[in-house]
Parts: C-alpha cells; sequence; structure tokens
C-alpha cells in the first residue's frame, strides 16, 4: 500500500487500472482528458493490458462502450460537458441495454455560455437514463468509487452503467495524498468479469437492442430498469462494507458530518462539500448547531437513508450545484419529496443554488445560508430559493460590461 | 455457386415485417446466405430496425440495434470486444463472428458519416451495408442526402420535386481508401454474390451501397420490384462497380448511348417521377437527368 500525490484525474485513472479494464473507447475533452492519456500512456509502457481506441466523438464513444460491454469485456470510459450532452442518446440507450460498464465524468458546466469550470448540469441531465451516479469530494474516494462502482455494475442483481462523479478542475486537476490500494487485494475484491449471458457469440446468437411495439412490452423493460436500479441501494450497502473490511474505508450512501445533534443540516454533493465541512467547523466554533450530509449516490436515490440522517431535525438547506431552469434545484426538489411523506420530516427545507461554473461557495455564503435557516425557523416562514450571488460580484460584472462598452472605437478615437 | 442454385430454405426467415417487394430486404436474404449466421449485423434506425421486434427475429446469427448516427461505432465496440475476448483465449476461434453493419441511406449519407468515417480511418475490419431507398422511407419517404434530382417526396412534393442532387457516397468513402467499396443491386444477383463472396476472403473496411427499389416510397407494383432494379441499372442511373487497390471499376456496362433504353424507361415506372410526364412532360428536367448519365458514362467510357 503506497500514498502518493494524485490529482482526481490521476485518482480515476489508478481506479481503473486496479480493476483492469479491459476496453477504453476514449475521446478528449476538457477536463477530462488527462484520464485517458494517464490509461494510454500505461498501455504505451505496457503496465497495463487494456485495448483504448479513440473515437469520432462521444455519441460514438458511448456506442462503442455499450457494443463491447453487450460483447462481454469490462469496459471503461471518461467523459465532460458537452460530451455527454452529445453522447446523451447513448447513454440513454445504453442504460436500457442492461450492461455493465462504468463512466467517470468530471462535471464541467453547460453551454450556453460555453465554459471549463464545473457544475452538476452535466451529469443531472443523465439523471433519468438507467445508469447510476456515485458522486465524490475527493481524490481517494475517485479511486475506490471506481472500484466499487465495477463490483455494483457487473452484479447480476444490478447489470446497469454507473457513472462516477467528480468535480473539474476543483477535483480533476487537485493533488491530494491517495492510498493505491496493492492490485492483490483490489483482484480479490473484484476478479475478472464473468459476463455469463452477456455475449456476441458464433454458437449462441443473440438478438441485443431489439425495437419493442407498444406501450406494454415498452413499460416491461423501463420498470424493469427502475427496480433493478432501486436494487442497487442494498447491493452498495454489502459491496461498500466489504471494501471497508478490506481497505478501512466504508463509504456509505451517505455522508455524515457533525450530524448527531445537529439542529440544522447543510446538504450537498461533491467536492464543494469538503467546504461545507469546514463551514461546519467554524459554525460550530462559534456555537451553531450545524451538520452536513452528503448523499453519494443520487441514482439509485438514497432516499431513505437521507430521511434517517435528515428525520428530526430542525432545518435543513440544500445547496444545489445545478439549476434546473425555471425550477431551481434539483436535489432541493428530490429531497423535499423524500422527507413529505416522514412525520418527522425537518420543519424547514431551505433551497440555495451556488457554485454554478465553478463559481466559489464562501464561508460567508455558508453562514448566511445557515442564519438564514435558523431565521426561519423562528420565523415560520421558508424564504424562497435564493441564488447565490454577491453585491461585489454583481459589481464586477456592471465593471466589466463598462469597459467592454466604452466610447472608443477600435482605433482609440472618441464614438 | 451462382445465385439461382442457392437452396430455398434462406438463412433470413420469413414474415418480417418489412413492406411485400422491399428491395432492400432482397440484398440482405442473399448477402445473408453468402456471410452466414456466424454474424451480428450491427443497426442503425431505418426500415429494417423492424425486422428484430421483441421477442422475434429473422435472424439465424446476431443482432443489435444502436442508434442512427453511430453503428459503425458500434461495430467498432463489438469487434475490439471480440478481439479482446479471442486474445486472451476466452473465446475460441470458433465463436468469432463476422461485424456486419446494416443501415439505410438517410443514416449512411447524412448523420451516420462521421462514425462510418472514423471507423474506415480505424480501419476497422468490418463489412458496412446501406440499403439505398433513396429517402427517408421509414418515416413516410421524405427527401434525403440520397434522393435523386427531381424526385417527389413528402417534403418535396412541389412541380419540379427535389431540388437537390444525390450525393456521391460512393466516392465520398472511396476517398478513405478503404479495403472495398462496391454498389450492388438485388435486381442483379449475379453481380451481387460475386462481390460479396470476394468481400467475405477480405478484411478491414469492406463497404457496400445497395439501390433499394422502394415500393412504398418509389410508388411502383411491389410485384415490379426487381424489374425496376434492373432498369435502374439497364439505363446507367444505378453504376455497379468497385473500388478496389486504389481504383474503380465497373462490374457490369450498360449498353452504349443510343442502345440502351433512356432514363425516362426507369424513371416513367415510379410515381415518385410521374410530375416529370404529367400533366406535360418536363422536357428540361427529363433531359437533364439523362445528360446527367450520359456524361458520367462517358467518362467511365473515356477510361476503360
Amino acid at each position: 500500500m503506497s500514498r502518493v500525490l494524485l490529482t482526481g484525474n490521476g485518482a480515476a485513472a489508478w481506479g481503473a487500472r486496479l480493476a483492469q479494464v479491459e476496453y477504453l473507447p476514449a475521446f478528449p475533452i476538457t477536463p477530462q482528458t488527462e484520464i485517458i492519456e494517464t490509461v494510454g500512456a500505461w498501455i504505451e509502457d505496457g503496465e497495463m493490458e487494456c485495448t483504448m481506441t479513440t473515437m469520432d466523438s462521444e455519441h460514438s464513444m458511448f456506442t462503442a462502450a455499450g457494443t463491447a460491454a453487450a460483447t462481454g469485456v469490462r469496459v471503461f470510459t471518461a467523459s465532460s460537458s458537452q460530451g455527454v450532452l452529445y453522447g446523451m442518446e447513448m447513454i440513454y440507450t445504453v442504460g436500457g441495454w442492461r450492461v455493465p460498464l462504468v463512466m467517470v465524468n468530471v462535471s464541467r458546466a453547460l453551454s450556453a455560455p460555453i465554459t471549463l469550470e464545473p457544475d452538476h448540469n452535466d451529469v443531472l441531465a443523465t439523471r433519468d437514463s438507467g445508469f447510476l451516479q456515485l458522486h465524490c469530494s475527493t481524490c481517494q474516494e475517485v479511486l475506490d468509487t471506481v472500484i466499487l462502482a465495477y463490483r455494483l455494475t457487473e452484479d447480476k442483481r444490478v447489470r446497469l452503467p454507473v457513472i462516477v462523479n467528480l468535480d473539474g478542475y476543483y477535483l480533476s486537476f487537485t493533488r491530494e495524498p491517495v492510498e493505491i490500494p496493492e492490485p492483490a487485494a483490489i483482484a480479490s475484491f473484484l476478479p475478472p468479469f464473468d459476463p455469463e449471458d452477456i455475449h456476441i457469440q458464433a454458437t449462441n446468437p443473440l438478438s441485443q437492442g431489439v425495437a419493442v411495439l407498444g406501450g406494454s412490452q415498452y413499460s416491461y423493460f423501463r420498470y424493469e430498469n427502475h427496480l433493478a436500479s432501486l436494487e442497487a441501494l442494498a447491493v452498495y450497502r454489502e459491496i461498500s462494507a466489504e471494501y471497508g473490511r478490506l481497505t478501512g474505508r466504508d463509504y456509505g450512501l451517505v455522508d455524515e458530518y457533525w450530524c448527531d445533534d445537529a439542529e440544522i443540516v447543510l446538504v450537498m454533493v461533491g467536492s464543494f462539500a469538503t467546504k461545507a465541512k469546514e463551514a461546519v467547523n467554524r459554525l460550530r466554533r462559534k456555537g451553531f448547531a450545524v451538520g452536513l450530509v452528503r448523499p453519494r449516490l443520487l441514482r439509485p436515490f438514497p432516499g431513505e437513508a437521507l430521511a434517517e440522517s435528515l428525520g428530526g431535525k430542525k432545518g435543513v438547506a440544500v445547496i444545489d450545484q445545478n439549476l434546473s431552469v425555471g425550477k431551481g434545484g434539483i436535489i432541493y426538489s428530490e429531497l423535499a419529496s423524500e422527507l413529505y411523506k416522514r412525520p418527522d420530516r425537518p420543519d424547514v427545507l431551505t433551497s440555495y443554488i451556488g457554485g454554478l461554473g465553478g463559481r466559489d461557495i464562501s464561508l460567508e455564503d455558508f453562514h448566511g445560508i445557515v442564519s438564514e435557516t435558523k431565521a426561519a425557523l423562528s420565523s415560520g416562514t421558508t424564504p424562497p430559493p435564493r441564488l447565490l450571488y454577491s453585491h461585489h460580484e454583481l459589481a464586477r460584472i456592471r465593471g466589466l460590461q463598462k469597459i467592454a462598452e466604452t466610447g472608443y472605437d477600435r482605433n482609440g478615437g472618441k464614438k | 455457386m451462382s445465385a439461382l442454385s442457392m437452396k430455398p430454405d434462406h438463412l433470413l426467415g420469413s414474415g418480417t415485417p418489412a413492406c411485400a417487394g422491399c428491395g432492400a430486404l432482397e440484398e440482405i436474404r442473399i448477402i445473408y446466405e453468402i456471410l452466414g449466421e456466424k454474424t451480428v449485423f450491427v443497426n442503425a434506425a431505418g426500415c429494417m430496425t423492424l425486422l428484430s421486434v421483441y421477442p422475434f427475429t429473422p435472424f439465424r446469427g446476431s443482432w443489435i440495434y444502436t442508434a442512427m448516427a453511430s453503428a459503425p461505432a458500434g461495430a467498432q465496440g463489438v469487434r475490439d470486444a471480440l478481439d479482446i475476448l479471442l486474445r486472451k483465449k476466452r473465446i475460441g476461434a470458433e465463436e468469432n463472428v463476422t461485424v456486419v453493419v446494416l443501415t439505410g441511406d438517410g443514416s449512411a449519407y447524412g448523420m451516420g458519416l462521421s462514425s462510418t468515417s472514423g471507423a474506415m480511418d480505424r480501419n476497422l475490419d468490418f463489412i458496412y451495408i446501406c440499403y439505398d431507398n433513396e429517402g427517408y422511407g421509414n418515416t413516410g419517404y421524405q427527401f434525403s442526402a440520397a434522393t435523386p434530382h427531381g424526385v417527389r417526396t413528402s417534403t418535396s412534393t412541389g412541380e419540379f420535386g427535389h431540388s437537390g442532387y444525390k450525393k456521391d457516397l460512393f466516392s465520398i468513402w472511396a476517398a478513405h481508401d478503404p479495403s472495398y467499396v462496391g454498389t450492388i443491386c438485388g435486381s442483379e444477383p449475379g453481380d451481387l454474390v460475386k462481390k460479396i463472396k470476394k468481400i467475405k476472403k477480405m478484411s478491414g473496411p469492406r463497404m457496400l451501397i445497395g439501390l433499394a427499389p422502394c415500393p412504398t416510397g418509389w410508388h411502383f407494383d411491389p410485384s415490379r420490384t426487381i424489374e425496376v432494379g434492373k432498369l435502374g441499372v439497364a439505363t446507367g442511373t444505378w453504376p455497379l462497380k468497385e473500388y478496389v487497390n486504389g481504383s474503380v471499376c465497373h462490374t457490369k456496362y450498360p449498353k452504349e448511348k443510343g442502345k440502351r433504353p433512356l432514363v425516362e424507361e426507369y424513371l416513367r415506372c415510379q410515381r415518385r417521377f410521374e410530375h416529370l410526364f404529367h400533366p406535360r412532360r418536363n422536357e428540361e428536367m427529363l433531359s437533364e437527368i439523362q445528360a446527367g448519365v450520359d456524361k458520367y458514362w462517358q467518362a467511365v467510357d473515356h477510361d476503360r
């Protein structure tokens, strides 16, 4: 076992290496590219036995990933943002095929405006596709989660593709100390893929991905997908407990931080949740009874586990690093639907949108969120969903616009 | 083995949902007979997607439907995975299959061109069959990039039909220098059988474009499919040719100009060209179409 400094992308590549993936259809996109470059270099150097094929687009990439998985090899791939949207047709298609594969998504906000830094609208666009979603907040978690994801996707009770998500820039390019497990230990935890009935073979022909006619047949397969996805909650618990015994790192369905005696709990996913942890530390020192709950999975949605963590709390503040335009935060809505049916549901559930396109969520933001939620507890009035933005930021934008609108023409003459 | 002596119990089962007289199905039937059941058809959205409808299939071998744009990418994934399994001896050589992409012209000439180009770039070992009925047949026959000039389709209903011209997919594919590019027609089984037997022995990208007379889109009686295809070839409208080792050669020549039937013989038997004859004969367009065909063969004869 060794501890080295790895970027989030490097950790994802190590996860794939330890999982002994056999096939990597690839297409470069920032900020994911380092993953395929790293694996590609290992293949070149003979350190990894894997076939890597650079495709002509993400749409082709997800297609090849799906058909290779349908032929019976262990498949890994990675993408981001526009690439995920470009391949979206195949993400749904492969989700419906019930074939195992793991895709690492390095979150990056979506166009327009086109940009590079992260938020979760890309991965949440795949929310209803049938892919499972595991969300990471540290580089160590990225490595471990890729390995866990293979056990999950290949489990006969699940057999649904999995997305492992990490934030672009904040995690993809940030070096953290990561413990790289012994390959032999991982090989015992994750034996070579046994595709069983999944194959394309001459003597045992099979038709896959075939059309259905009529809603009854269609519904049958969609319901099967849904039920298999729900099954993954229990399977995940088994697998993560086993991984915990092996490595000492047992990742639950939700990660609780300073929750037991908390009155107000923040809910967040991804790397920004580490900022929330720091905010909890500071707020605790100031006497606020604050905690943090971070769902590790968004699909299947760990509703029971979240309700367990949040039941009986006074206030819950959801910070969504995504924006469903015309509605608001996606996790907020999903959590509300889960808590509503609970008699011990929190008195106040507040909604905040932040971190879009990599916008920082500052300690002041967290302080404001907790104060406002606390105030709502006393007033009994829940504030409307907030779009986090400071007066200072707005002033800067106005300043930039002013410079761009300056009264000089391109030759420096007055207009 | 001639086409006529092929056994009657075909590999492709009967009772498919394809339209009566489907020219594409005729081609696939003959091709499948030669390639055999050790194949996987990787299909893109099109008429033939409806051959395999859960839980039935007319194919004795394997099948996987992908999407409209990416069947060649699907073929890449299957081929790569099979090669991995063979290399690691997880499957024996007897389990290997030929990977065959099956798409219509809507995919091949348009949406699927990027993934097809990519597959040829990577020298993928596969066969591509484009059944070309010169329009989006499965959605009610709208014009596609494969639709010839003047055709009346559901989206070119005016006096002059389709204003565009058929894209030269053969040359676009050939520009990639794959192992093989050929045009075929189910009405010319001798030529078709020869070509399929030839490419069966080859490796790398082997690309086929098959004229697929379409009774429902072209509007002719289903009993006349073979005749329509034969006229397409005899009038010189559908050249039978192949590209191998950097050069193009024609595999069947129509009679010389003046002796071969006029293109209008071919057009007249399809109601998609009816507006060129009724209510008045559109001499200008008919001459333009005829001149295009004559010019093509003049260039071919010049090179012969």
